[in-house]
């Protein structure tokens, strides 16, 4: 016959889940029974054996990954695109001086300093949104979920639209830092490149006008609607983000 | 949705035991490629569900989580394996087989093999305790099993798997169980 204690409370005892009071009662009577000790001995070289043999299975980086990508960049393709493309450089060197030309002649009509440092603020900001869990802090492919959201954080809302018919899908919104103000970023997706949609309120000191151009592997057009400042931030082919600006205002 | 504060805390809060939730469910089901999947299912739907924690063990929270989903899994995919433990609790017969593990000379592919003999209940409870390192209301709480018969549970599931590992040794004093 097994002492009763053996096979409840002795596992209490080992497991540190005794009180102070049950486990001095049950120390006691671990010394006048051999049974229990007995017990002890084989489950304690038992729980040696467990620790020591390293059962624990760790999660596989991959997955680590993956779990990270579904939750914060929406799909997996987005993430190739960012570790992928991000020097990727489009070939298209016909857009490219056109582009040049253009922001050529916008810079002789007046001072570039401040929208270069603009653009070449949104163009970080763009590098750093395709940093895993960066992309989006609301992910919906619903206009109806990112445009509520916007609200309260910011003292302006911007226009929210999923274009998923004519090739972009939104896939979600985000805050982010643009020149000293908070803007909103709208979150596309053109086949698989990610398209990143800043949006601010358009302030009076403010020099620039409408431009578009390249820069580190990256196209962005500028403009002014209203009074809202929007500029869209992609590797994509400059032609498709002309394409998605004149889906926002035709 | 989340919002971005509450995104952070997902991040720091439930994040970080994704190898808890992960051992968990490889101990489950077996085999580590499902556990991928089902993990990943997991999380995603505790990212949705996060706005019902309500703050606590957040390891335990997600620990729930997995296990449910490691639960519906087998059902779907391998309904066997929770008839075993059907049975096993009614019967109380050693699922292993002694002399095919008192083959193994490997002291680790020994106690893994016994571990995965047993039938679930007394494994993830087992895991959970000794390889994740959950008190008693952790366990009583991923689990489900009431407080009062942790201790119990545990005992029957120790003495289980010493009989699995050493065969017959066990067996006189998990006769009395």
């Amino acid at each position: 016959m097994t002492c009763e204690l053996s096979r409840t409370t002795l596992h209490g005892y080992i497991d540190g889940e005794l009180d102070a009071v049950r486990a001095a009662e049950f120390e006691n009577h671990l010394e006048g029974c051999p049974q229990c000790r007995a017990t002890r001995d084989r489950m304690e070289s038992l729980r040696t054996q467990l620790r020591e043999s390293n059962l624990y299975e760790y999660a596989p980086a991959g997955l680590r990954e993956r779990v990270h990508t579904q939750l914060f960049e929406g799909s997996s393709e987005k993430r190739e695109n960012a570790s992928g493309r991000r020097w990727f450089l489009v070939p298209a060197f016909s857009v490219a001086a056109i582009a040049f030309a253009f922001w050529l002649a916008l810079s002789l009509v007046q001072p570039h300093t401040h929208s270069a440092q603009i653009t070449a603020e949104l163009i970080d900001a763009h590098v750093r949104s395709l940093q895993p869990g960066h992309l989006t802090d609301v992910i919906s492919t619903d206009q109806h979920t990112v445009k509520p959201w916007f609200d309260g954080k910011l003292d302006f809302i911007p226009p929210v639209a999923d274009y998923s018919e004519k090739g972009f899908s939104l896939t979600g919104g985000r805050l982010d830092f643009v020149d000293g103000h908070s803007v909103a970023v709208l979150v596309y997706a053109r086949a698989k490149h990610i398209v990143n949609v800043f949006v601010w309120p358009a302030r009076s000191t403010e020099t620039m006008s409408d431009s578009s151009g390249s820069r580190q592997g990256y196209n962005w057009i500028l403009w002014h609607s209203g009074d809202m400042t929007f500029c869209i931030v992609s590797d994509a082919a400059p032609t498709s983000l002309a394409q998605l600006r004149d889906l926002i205002h035709p | 949705m989340l919002q971005p504060e509450q995104r952070t805390r997902f991040e720091q809060l439930v994040l970080p035991h994704l190898d808890a939730a992960f051992n968990l469910a490889r101990w489950l089901l077996r085999n580590r490629a499902d556990a991928e999947d089902v993990v990943q299912d997991a999380m995603l739907r505790a990212y949705r569900f996060f706005d019902q924690f309500r703050g606590g063990d957040a390891r335990a929270w997600l620990l729930q989580i997995v296990r449910n989903n490691c639960y519906t899994w087998l059902d779907k995919h391998r309904p066997a394996d929770l008839m075993t433990e059907f049975n096993e609790e009614i019967h109380r017969t050693p699922s292993t087989d002694p002399e095919k593990l008192a083959v193994q000379s490997d002291e680790r592919g020994q106690l893994m093999r016994a571990l995965e003999s047993l039938p679930a209940r007394p494994r993830e409870v087992l895991v959970l305790r000794e390889l994740e390192g959950c008190s008693y209301k952790e366990i009583a709480e991923i689990t489900g099993i009431p407080m009062g018969t942790v201790m119990s549970t545990l005992s029957r599931a120790r003495e289980r798997l010493q009989q699995a590992m050493t065969g017959s040794v066990a067996k006189e004093a998990s006769n009395d169980v």
